[in-house]
């Protein structure tokens, strides 16, 4: 514990370190949105038709669609005529293939964050699908999956090679129509990762892809599907660092999980967009889609996420429970700090039987922050035996700060059963005062807490994660004591 | 809809003056047309209303005529004979019939000095000495609180002068006889300093009544009044029933606001209370027992205004046959009510495959120094209890209700006035199939 608190100790007080925006030249479509930018991404990744016709079916819904209000956040209206929807690092046109083709500048970039590739690669056999921007630049032990017939790619690089999966599965957990953000997505998103696991295969190493935003003013569309074919497992990493910068960024992606007969997949995440200055400005919008569906008998999804960034969060990663005795998991840390605002949380759906779903969520405010959790446990009439247990906790460090909980509760069968408890309250004074009256500062003291608070869900996180959500965790937690 | 309005408009702005309480007195007129103007503007809540979201209105809307009933009580009617019945010995009794105060079927009996109880029509009429502003902040508590202030017929004020104290209950008793009629009730209670007192609404309506009851009541508790307010909602099985309870509690006051719901096609109970001054404290409990295509939400929000307040709240659910149970509790922090102590639990059984439930425990909280927590279960009877009673020979019949009537009794025992308790318990018990052997054990 105390090299840990040590390194949280190192972060407090630090404004956002992973500043700097690489000069990297970047292939960039016009600004604003209309049938024409859906045509003109299409055609520039060489889509095929079938790609195109859901795009345009996508951006014409989204015509329709007025953008959602009901979220507990506040921000100036989003001008989506003056974003960029495009734009993908020149070196693409390179086509790197290994590590040593890799723009240097960028792996540079990475070097700074201090996760470097080959660190990774050699070290923790981490496979990196690297977004940078909005096209991947970098795919390792590719080789090494497709022995195992894993298919791991860019999306862009999936539609090409394996149009027939794209089809059959893309849009079937989140439909075009689903949501607002969603159909912006689909009629526009630049490229994400795909991912494939057939029958029987156990993935033998952490899936692995960070994203960055780079490229000024570009929103950042991701789109990610994985597919868990039978009795197949495989555990997914996406971790977020941002450039610093001045403009409100929209970030709204769209993550589809489809976990098929016995199948597993999990799914965690670090994000850490840039959330802002101290006062409030700048920062990213991060409107998120995730969705998972436990399609199959005894399919075993679980997110994880530690959110610490991003100006506004809102975001709900979601399980559908279809197949007998499926299990949905959710595991979330999100912190707000300064003027953050974050409204997460999950939606377990239980529509097969003897489905079970577990719910645990970690709210930490501090500053001005504003930190919601907002679920929805639904037990449809056919879900004999479904059990949910939903648990989350607030933690308030400052007056100025906010914490809420909308738990929403939907039974429809009397076999379920529900369970959800949440608590609300500030580092105790009698925790400080027996950490001090041990010789630690307060501020270690607090950090030491909230470290302890959240030790449920780390416990989830694997283990190459673990260490950096700690880290992440320690942003600015100064002035929070007394 | 808006053709529906302008009839409603009609309604409003031409037979308000005619025959409801105090259409003499300006301000009450006044207050009167600018309730309905804006209940005219919002029109009935829809389900897309975050509010409203499981329960829906739009059989209330559909009614051909929301006009109050304006038949004087007649004390010979069936409705009498359940006021007589009803009447509970060892209370001041108010008994309103279809929404107008009975002076032959009450028996509000000898008040204790500085004890005021009226009825309100008989206040406006006369003195009209309340307060303005009761008639002025219902529109924070949404379209139905509009739409009784500018159709409110009748209800009781209580007034407790400073350290004034009420032993026995005032029992308000509140009978819908009429097909098709609608309801205004309005009651207002204001408790001085130091203060104490225990009131009882109970609505009653004939079984196949198919009313449409709006009740509306306000509450103001002064430093240290200590209130208890208890509810029984036992409607007619076609009835709608609409109501609020908003209290507001100043410094070290006490409040207490218990609802049983039982009866009714639909039941609505919003009840709320601001907690502006410091020490106060706020207990809600609640029960609702459900059954055939009976449908029940509550909605209810405490406002901890001021510092080293404490509020707990309690409310559980039955549902069998069709029936839809809706909770919705809100507690609400704000910034500087420190050292604030919140806790909420909603419980509920569903029984019946068709019986949903939808709940929603909510906390907002904007200050740091607090201790709040919720809680929320669904889940049917436990069958290690169940097996624990078989083994000892109980019936399975016998067992169940006998672990209904184990989970509901947590609340009613609650109920502080021993006749009330007594007489709800038995209500209970009526709704189990074992009932009767319950009652023997007992």
């Amino acid at each position: 514990m105390p090299a840990a608190t040590r390194q949280l100790d190192e972060l407090i007080g630090r404004e956002y370190r992973h500043g700097f925006v690489t000069a990297l030249e970047s292939d960039t479509v016009p600004r604003g949105l209309s049938e024409e930018t859906v045509r003109l991404i299409s055609a520039l990744k060489h889509e095929p038709e079938f790609m195109l016709e859901w795009r345009l079916k996508a951006y014409r819904h989204w015509l329709t669609m007025t953008e959602p209000h009901w979220a507990n956040i506040r921000h100036p209206a989003i001008d989506y005529q003056d974003i960029f929807y495009y734009s993908a690092p020149k070196s693409e046109k390179d086509g790197p293939r290994s590590l040593s083709e890799i723009d240097p500048e960028l792996l540079r970039t990475y070097a700074k964050l201090g996760i470097p590739l080959k660190e990774q690669e050699l070290l923790a056999g981490v496979a990196v699908d690297a977004v940078f921007d909005s096209v991947s630049v970098a795919t390792t032990f590719k080789a090494k999956l497709a022995e195992l017939g894993i298919i791991f790619c860019p999306f862009s690089e999936a539609v090409q090679q394996h149009p027939e999966l794209v089809k059959q599965y893309l849009g079937s957990v989140v439909p075009y129509t689903d949501n607002y953000f969603a159909s912006l997505n689909s009629a526009v998103f630049s490229d994400g990762s795909f991912c494939y696991i057939p029958p029987g295969v156990r993935c033998p190493m952490e899936l692995s892809t960070y994203f960055r935003i780079n490229a000024r003013n570009t929103g950042q569309f991701e789109r990610t599907l994985i597919i868990a074919d039978k009795d197949a497992y495989v555990s997914y990493l996406e971790g977020c660092t941002a450039p610093m910068r001045d403009e409100n960024q929209l970030h709204a992606a769209v993550v589809e999980l489809v976990a098929l007969e016995n199948a597993q997949i999990k799914y965690a995440t670090v994000q850490n967009w840039y959330p802002g200055d101290k006062e409030g400005r700048g920062g990213i919008y991060n409107f998120v889609t995730k969705r998972g569906e436990c399609r199959g008998a005894n399919s075993h999804i679980s997110w994880t996420q530690v959110e610490t960034g991003s100006a506004i969060t809102w975001k709900y990663p979601s399980v559908v429970l279809r197949g007998d005795n499926s299990v949905g998991e959710f595991y979330s840390v999100a912190l707000t700090n300064h003027y953050q605002q974050a409204d997460t949380g999950t939606k377990m759906t239980h529509v097969g039987r003897n489905t079970t779903s577990t719910v645990l969520s970690k709210g930490i405010s501090a500053g001005h922050g504003q930190n919601t959790y907002r679920g929805l446990i639904k037990v449809l009439p056919g879900a004999e035996n479904a059990h949910n247990y939903t648990q989350c906790d607030s933690l308030l460090l400052g007056n100025q700060c906010g914490a809420h909980t909308f738990p929403y509760i939907e039974v429809k069968n009397p076999t379920a059963r529900v369970e959800h408890e949440a608590s609300t309250s500030r580092i105790g004074e009698e925790q400080l005062f027996y950490c001090t009256q041990r010789g630690i500062a307060p501020e270690e003291a607090v950090s030491m807490i909230v470290n302890g608070f959240c030790k449920a869900v780390f416990q989830n996180l694997p283990m190459e994660f673990a260490v950096e959500a700690q880290k992440l965790l320690g942003v600015s937690l100064e002035g929070s004591t007394g | 809809m808006n053709a529906q309005i302008e009839s409603w408009e009609d309604i409003a702005l031409e037979r308000i003056p005619l025959f409801l309480a105090g259409h003499d007195v300006p301000w009450v007129t006044r207050a009167r047309q600018s309730a309905f103007a804006r209940f005219a503007e919002c029109g009935f809540p829809t389900r897309r209303d975050e509010e409203w979201k499981y329960t829906d209105v739009a059989a209330i809307a559909k009614r051909t005529s929301l006009a109050p009933d304006n038949i004087p009580p007649d004390p010979s009617s069936e409705a009498a004979l359940f006021a007589w019945t009803l009447a509970q010995k060892g209370t001041h009794l108010m008994v309103f019939v279809n929404g107008h105060y009975s002076d032959e079927l009450s028996a509000l009996g000898e008040l204790p000095k500085g004890v005021r109880a009226e009825s309100l029509a008989e206040v406006l009429d006369g003195s009209a000495d309340l307060s303005e502003a009761f008639f002025d902040r219902e529109h924070e508590h949404g379209v139905f609180a509009a739409l009784n202030n500018a159709l409110m017929t009748d209800g009781a004020v209580l007034e407790l002068a400073p350290g004034a104290v009420l032993e026995k209950p005032l029992y308000l008793l509140f009978i819908s006889s009429g097909n098709g009629t609608a309801d205004y009730p309005r009651n207002i209670i204001m408790a001085g300093e130091g203060a104490r007192a225990t009131v009882i609404e109970h609505y009653f309506g004939m079984m196949e009544a198919h009313n449409f009851t709006n009740a509306l009541t306000q509450i103001s508790l002064a430093a240290r009044a200590d209130l208890q307010h208890c509810k029984l909602l036992q409607e007619g099985n076609a009835s709608y029933h609409i109501a609020g309870i908003h209290a507001e509690q100043a410094a070290g006051s006490r409040f207490v606001s218990q609802s049983f719901a039982l009866g009714g096609r639909l039941a609505r109970n919003d009840i709320t209370s601001r907690l502006d001054g410091p020490e106060c404290r706020c207990n809600f409990d609640g029960l609702y027992l459900l059954d055939g295509r009976q449908h029940a939400d509550h909605h209810t929000r405490i406002d901890h205004c001021a510092p080293s307040c404490t509020s707990r709240e309690y409310y559980r659910g039955i549902l069998d046959g069709e029936s839809h149970g809706v909770f919705n509790g809100k507690v609400v922090v704000h910034p500087g009510a420190i050292k604030t102590d919140a806790h909420q639990s909603n419980r509920n059984l569903l029984l019946s495959r068709q019986a949903e439930i939808d709940t929603k425990p909510q906390l907002e909280i904007f200050a740091d120094d607090v201790k709040c927590t919720h809680g929320a279960t669904v889940g049917h009877l436990d069958d290690d209890a169940l097996f624990y009673l078989r083994t000892r020979g109980v019936d399975e019949e016998s067992a169940r209700s006998l672990l209904i009537y184990g989970f509901a009794n947590d609340i009613v025992a609650r109920v502080e006035a021993p006749d009330m308790r007594a007489r709800i318990e038995h209500l209970v018990l009526d709704r189990l199939p074992q009932g009767d052997q319950i009652k023997e054990l007992l």
